[in-house]
C-alpha cells in the first residue's frame, strides 16, 4: 500500500473503527472449522433479504397504493419494459425467504441452537420471524386482487375476535368500514417503510447476539472449551475467508434454484403467487377456493381446524408463539440430535410431518376427513413443545465429545 | 354509498338466491320454494342458535324465513367468522363437508356451514347466525338498508 493510502486509511480508522471492525467480525472471527449445510440458510436469508429491498425499491417506482392499485401492477406487468422480471424477483424472493427461513429454524430445532447461551440469538430469530409474518401479508395485500382483498379480510377480522376491543381495533386498522384504497395506502406505508426498517434491526441485533457467543455446530460440542494461547479456538477457522468462500457455493446454488423459478414458474403452480390474485378485487365475491400462499398454510389449517371464533385465533397465536419458549422447554444436557436419544428424533419426525400435513391441508379444501387430521396435527404440533420438557429430561443422551 | 337497495323480486324463481351490494357489502336474497319453507326445521338438531337469541334479530318469532316475508329470506352475505361471503349451495345431497346435507351456505374460508335461512351449524369456527339487515317488502319492491317501521 502506497504511503498516501495508508494515510488516508489510517486517517479514518482513527476515526471510524474500520479494521477493528473487519477483525472482529470478519478476519479473525472464530466459526467452527466442521458444519454441515443446514448452516448455510442464515446466509441464504440475508442474500433474499438484500434481493428484497432491492427489488422492492424498484417496486415502489412502478407501483401506486390506492384503489388503483390492481390497475399499477397490470401496468408493470404488461407495458413496463422488465417490470414483470421486477414482481416476480420480489414474489419469488417471498417465497424464497419463508423456504430458507423455515429450514433455518428446523436447524435450529435439529441441532439445539437455542440452548444456553444463545437464547438471545433464537428469540431475535422468532421475532424477524414473526415481523417477516406481517410483513409478507401486507405485501401479498397490495395487488389488491380477490386474494389480496379476502386475505385481508381473515386477517383483520382475526383481530376482530378479541374481546372488547375487537371491533374497534379492526376498524381503525382499516381506516375504514370495509377494506378500501385507504387500508392499501396503510398496508403500503407498513410494508415498504415501517416493518423494512423493524426487520433490518432485528437482524442487525441477530447478528450480534450471534457474534457475541459464537456459531453453533452440528455436534454441540462448545469449541470456546478448547483454545490456544491467544484464546482462539482450537477447532475454529477465521470467518472471512474460510467461511465466505464456503457459503458463495452455496449462495450459487440458491441463485439457480431462484432464477428458475423467477424466469419459469414464478406462480410456483399457484403456491406462489394464487391465480385469483389475477382478478381485481370484489367485495361481494369470495373466490371458491380460498387459502394462503403456502409459507401461512400450516396456521391457516389450526385456524380451521377449532371450531370457535377466538380459539382459533389464540391456537394461531400461541403455535407462533411457542417457538420463543423452546430454549426453556428443552431441558436436555446435550444440544444436538446426534446426540440426543430416541425420544427426541420420534418427537421431531413427528413435528416435521405435522408441520408438512397441516401445510398441505391448509391449501387444499376442507373436508370431513381433512379436518379431524388437521385436529390431530395441532395436537402432535404443540405436542412437540409440551412435552419437550419431559421427553428431554428422562431420555438417555449419548456423551458428546470434547472436540470437534 | 350508505343508501338503501330497492330490488324487484318479482323476477326471482323459487328457490334462487340473488346477491346485491349493500354498503360494500354482499346481501343475499333468496326465494324459497314450498319444499325448503317445510323441510326447514328439519336440520334443528344441527343448529347452534336455531332462534338466534345470541343477536340482535330484528325480525325474530315474524315468519320461519327470519324476514318480513314467508317466502324469502334477506342476509347480509358475511359469515360471522372473519367475513368471507359463504357459498349458496341448495341442493339436498351429500357433501364433501357434510355427508347429510339439506342445503344452506357453506363458507370456502374456513368451513362454516349455515342452514338456508343463514342459521350456523354446531361445530364450525363461525360463533353466530348470519345478520339480517333492515328491510321492507312494498308488494314485489324490497327495499335493504331502511324499515320505515323501525325508525
Amino acid at each position: 500500500m502506497s504511503d498516501n493510502l495508508t494515510k488516508v486509511f489510517n486517517w479514518i480508522n482513527h476515526r471510524l473503527p474500520v479494521q477493528n471492525t473487519f477483525e472482529r467480525h470478519l478476519s479473525k472471527h472464530p466459526v467452527p472449522k466442521k458444519v454441515n449445510f443446514w448452516y448455510l440458510f442464515g446466509a441464504l436469508a440475508a442474500v433474499v433479504l438484500v434481493i428484497q429491498i432491492v427489488s422492492g425499491i424498484w417496486l415502489i417506482m412502478l407501483y401506486s397504493p390506492g384503489e388503483g392499485a390492481f390497475a399499477s401492477i397490470e401496468y408493470m406487468m404488461r407495458d413496463v419494459d422488465y417490470g414483470w422480471l421486477i414482481r416476480y424477483m420480489h414474489t419469488t424472493g417471498a417465497s424464497m425467504f419463508f423456504a430458507v427461513v423455515y429450514l433455518h429454524m428446523f436447524r435450529g430445532l435439529l441441532y439445539g441452537s437455542y440452548q444456553k447461551p444463545r437464547e438471545l440469538v433464537w428469540i431475535f430469530g422468532c421475532t424477524i420471524y414473526l415481523a417477516m409474518m406481517a410483513e409478507g401479508f401486507l405485501g401479498y395485500v397490495l395487488p389488491y386482487g380477490q386474494m389480496s382483498y379476502w386475505g385481508a379480510q381473515v386477517i383483520i377480522s382475526l383481530f376482530g375476535a378479541l374481546p372488547y376491543i375487537g371491533e374497534s381495533l379492526e376498524l381503525w386498522m382499516r381506516g375504514d368500514y370495509y377494506i378500501s384504497g385507504i387500508t392499501i395506502n396503510r398496508f403500503f406505508a407498513l410494508h415498504v417503510v415501517a416493518l423494512p426498517l423493524v426487520l433490518i434491526a432485528l437482524v442487525f441485533l441477530h447478528l450480534v447476539a450471534l457474534h457475541e457467543v459464537g456459531a453453533g455446530n452440528p455436534e454441540g460440542i462448545d469449541i470456546e472449551a478448547h483454545t490456544d494461547e491467544d484464546g482462539v479456538p482450537l477447532d475454529s477457522v477465521p470467518f472471512f475467508p474460510y467461511k465466505v468462500l464456503n457459503a458463495l457455493v452455496g449462495i450459487g446454488v440458491f441463485l439457480t434454484v431462484f432464477t428458475i423459478i423467477m424466469f419459469f414458474f414464478p406462480e410456483g403452480g399457484g403456491y406462489f403467487i394464487e391465480y385469483a390474485n389475477y382478478e381485481e378485487a370484489n367485495p361481494l365475491v369470495t373466490p371458491d377456493h380460498i387459502a394462503p400462499v403456502w409459507y401461512y398454510s400450516p396456521y391457516y389449517s389450526m385456524l380451521r381446524a377449532v371450531p370457535d371464533k377466538l380459539g382459533g385465533f389464540a391456537v394461531m397465536g400461541a403455535a407462533v408463539a411457542i417457538f420463543f419458549v423452546v430454549p426453556w422447554l428443552d431441558k436436555s444436557k446435550v444440544a444436538s440430535i446426534r446426540y440426543k436419544g430416541v425420544l427426541s428424533k420420534i418427537a421431531l419426525v413427528l413435528f416435521g410431518i405435522s408441520f408438512l400435513t397441516l401445510g398441505y391441508l391448509g391449501t387444499v379444501s376442507v373436508t370431513e376427513h381433512r379436518k379431524t387430521m388437521s385436529i390431530i396435527c395441532t395436537f402432535i404440533y404443540f405436542g412437540y413443545f409440551l412435552l419437550m420438557p419431559i421427553y428431554t429430561s428422562i431420555e438417555k443422551t449419548k456423551p458428546v465429545p470434547d472436540r470437534l | 354509498m350508505g343508501a338503501p337497495v330497492i330490488v324487484d323480486v318479482s323476477k326471482l324463481e323459487p328457490g334462487q338466491q340473488i346477491q346485491v351490494g349493500w354498503r360494500k357489502q354482499p346481501i343475499f336474497v333468496i326465494r324459497h320454494t314450498k319444499e325448503a319453507i317445510n323441510n326447514i326445521e328439519s336440520s334443528l338438531s344441527k343448529l347452534a342458535d336455531p332462534k338466534s337469541e345470541s343477536i340482535d334479530e330484528p325480525y325474530r318469532d315474524i315468519n320461519l324465513t327470519r324476514s318480513k316475508s314467508s317466502e324469502f329470506t334477506i342476509l347480509v352475505g358475511v359469515c360471522t367468522h372473519l367475513g368471507c361471503s359463504p357459498k349458496f349451495f341448495p341442493e339436498v345431497e351429500p357433501k364433501s363437508w357434510d355427508a347429510s346435507w339439506t342445503g344452506g351456505y357453506f363458507c370456502p374460508c374456513h368451513g362454516s356451514m349455515f342452514d338456508l335461512v343463514g342459521r350456523v351449524f354446531k361445530g364450525v369456527p363461525a360463533p353466530t347466525n348470519m345478520k339480517v339487515p333492515p328491510h321492507n317488502f312494498k308488494g314485489n319492491i324490497l327495499t335493504i338498508g331502511e324499515d320505515e317501521e323501525m325508525s
